[in-house]
């Protein structure tokens, strides 16, 4: 197998070396925030330590975690370490409820990035005569224009088509040849399906980049049986910066995490770090970022570490698929829903009893989610079009507040599962 | 001299359909008239019975969700036009029609039908006026 990588220096440097690089960005990134960021300073001095107590990668458990909760209270730009004209991009995900979890990046934070989905691409073999079709939607998620800027960092060409849409995607993805796509697994395993479904038996594709939602081995192995290719998975979160975290390699045997720009660490239940091979709440410090730096942010995102050699010849630190999550995160065809979110939806809507279950299911490759409310006695009508506007209503709610198109099902009041301590709101069916 | 039609929602769960029609029955209940509307997410019954309110309480304790309608029980003749013609006033009144269904039985030369209209009061003159016959809620208890 051959390997081609983009950065040698960095990507191959010897552990003992990346140590002391990340020893001397930590130091960097703590005096940055500190002095820039009053949360983080508040933290810090409530914990009766400076920036000079932290020697490096040793002291990282003296510095505090940093929660999606505590993005929300500074919303939207609080937690920026930069002034707002530094700022040259914002990107957002859905926070836990109501409002959006905003991230900044300055231009050098976007010119980092690049190089990292440019490593990114590389990994999965991905180069410079490559058609690049990058089928993530554009826009406040950071999916698509994180792998556009990383295609067009290694020269690629990229065709940025955006996300849906199937007809139009097979369509140029067989006129314009393209040789690579970035889009969901699911998604992917939908455009295998359709173009199954056309007859076609043979595309010029060879690799694909395939994330932002958790998938298995097997829908790997459907996937690259589809559609003949390698089917690479890659990880990120906007918080931390978005796709390009971390990404396998050729091997397929976990992904790289770029460590001279991600400090990465395995937290248990005791909120102590793990070693490596333990399972834990994977945990970033970002070490370069500028916009927006943050100090061991909990991703709740549940897998394991390995230090281990890598036949790539990389020397990062691998991180297994990601196992599950430590909080209620739903993922909905790549998009984040917080069951509060849709709570908070119900909220706003006229005519409904606030009591809820979210069912998910996978049908074909795609998720669905449906949400079963009660109807109100108030709000019953004899007639399907009162009805019908109400159910329309509920759907916009959840649209605009979770950031994801969900089917309602009214219920009889009383018939929903109630609360005893928890209520169990999420039924979710999916095999994975 | 309206008639009160009960609606009750059905959620879209296989058995609950029968469920409401077993309570009826085993409360010596019956439905002079029924309609049922349907969409793909749930449906409404609405029908016709003897006593509207102590039906719908009935089913309300049995945890339906259940709403009361004034609607019109019309005497239509029971021949090639009958309808055409009580239609064409209403609708040269501009009264919307919203639906209507028929009973299960016939008045003689008539056709029973139950109208639900946007405007019950206007449509009640306007059909009394022209000497169309309308049901009473007495008249349903006495069929």
């Amino acid at each position: 197998m051959e390997h081609i990588i983009w950065n040698p220096t960095m990507e191959c440097m010897p552990r003992e070396q990346l140590r002391t690089l990340q020893d001397e960005r930590l130091r960097d990134v703590v005096r940055r925030v500190y002095e820039n960021v009053p949360f983080y300073r508040n933290k810090m001095q409530e914990r009766g330590i400076t920036p000079m107590d932290i020697r490096g990668v040793c002291d990282i458990e003296l510095l505090p975690f940093t929660e999606k909760q505590d993005l929300r209270d500074h919303y939207p730009f609080g937690l920026f370490a930069v002034p707002q004209s530094e700022i040259v991009r914002i990107h957002a995900s859905s926070g836990t409820t109501g409002k959006p979890t905003v991230v900044g990046y300055t231009g050098g934070d976007i010119d980092r990035w690049s190089e990292l989905m440019a490593r990114s691409m590389y990994c999965a073999g991905i180069g410079k005569a490559d058609i690049v079709q990058v089928a993530y939607g554009y826009g406040l998620f950071t999916g698509g224009l994180g792998a556009h800027y990383g295609a067009e960092r290694i020269g690629a060409t990229v065709v940025p088509i955006s996300g849906g849409n199937t007809v139009r995607q097979l369509m140029l993805l067989q006129d314009f040849g393209a040789t690579a796509l970035c889009c969901t697994p699911s998604y992917a395993l939908n455009l295998a399906e359709a173009l199954e479904a056309q007859g076609v038996k043979q595309t010029k594709l060879k690799s694909g980049i395939f994330g932002a939602e958790p998938w298995t081995q097997a829908m790997r192995e459907k996937i690259e049986a589809m559609l003949g290719i390698d089917a690479i998975n890659i990880y990120g979160l906007s918080e931390v910066m978005g796709p390009g975290v971390s990404v396998e390699c050729l091997c397929k045997q976990g992904m790289h995490i770029w460590e001279d720009h991600f400090l990465p660490e395995i937290i248990g239940d005791d909120n102590r770090g793990l070693p490596y091979g333990e399972r834990g709440d994977l945990t970033f410090t970002t070490l370069t970022k500028h916009g927006m730096p943050l100090l061991r942010y909990r991703t709740h995102d549940l897998c394991e570490l390995t230090a281990e050699p890598c036949a790539c010849g990389r020397t990062h630190v691998r991180m297994s698929r990601v196992m599950g999550r430590t909080d209620d995160m739903l993922i909905i065809r790549g998009v984040n829903v917080f069951p509060s979110q849709v709570e908070h939806a119900l909220l706003q809507v006229e005519g409904i009893v606030p009591q809820y279950q979210i069912v998910i299911e996978r049908q074909g490759n795609l998720d669905t989610m449906e949400v079963q409310v009660e109807l109100s006695p108030d709000f019953m009508s004899d007639t399907v079009r009162d009805i019908e506007a109400l159910e329309s209503r509920i759907v916009s709610a959840i649209a605009a507040h979770a950031l994801v198109s969900a089917t309602v099902k009214l219920c009889q009041p009383g018939t929903l599962p109630r609360s005893e301590g928890k209520a169990k709101r999420v039924l979710d069916k999916r095999q994975m | 001299m309206f008639v009160k039609q009960i609606s009750v929602f059905i959620e879209n769960t296989p058995g609950r359909l029968a469920e409401v029609t077993r309570i009826l029955a085993a409360n010596n209940i019956d439905l002079v008239s029924l309609s049922i509307a349907d969409t793909t997410n749930f449906g409404i019954l609405r029908g016709i019975v003897a006593e509207p309110e102590k039906t719908a309480a009935l089913l309300s304790e049995h945890g339906y969700t259940v709403k009361l309608t004034d609607v019109l029980a019309v005497y239509v003749p029971d021949k090639p036009g009958g309808l055409a013609q009580i239609l064409t006033m209403l609708s040269n009144e501009r009264i919307a029609l919203e639906y209507l269904y028929s009973f299960v039985r016939n008045a003689n030369d008539f056709a029973l039908i139950i109208f639900r209209v946007d405007q019950p009061q206007a449509a009640r003159t306007l059909l009394t006026q022209a000497g169309v016959k309308l049901l009473t809620q007495r008249d349903i208890a006495a069929l």
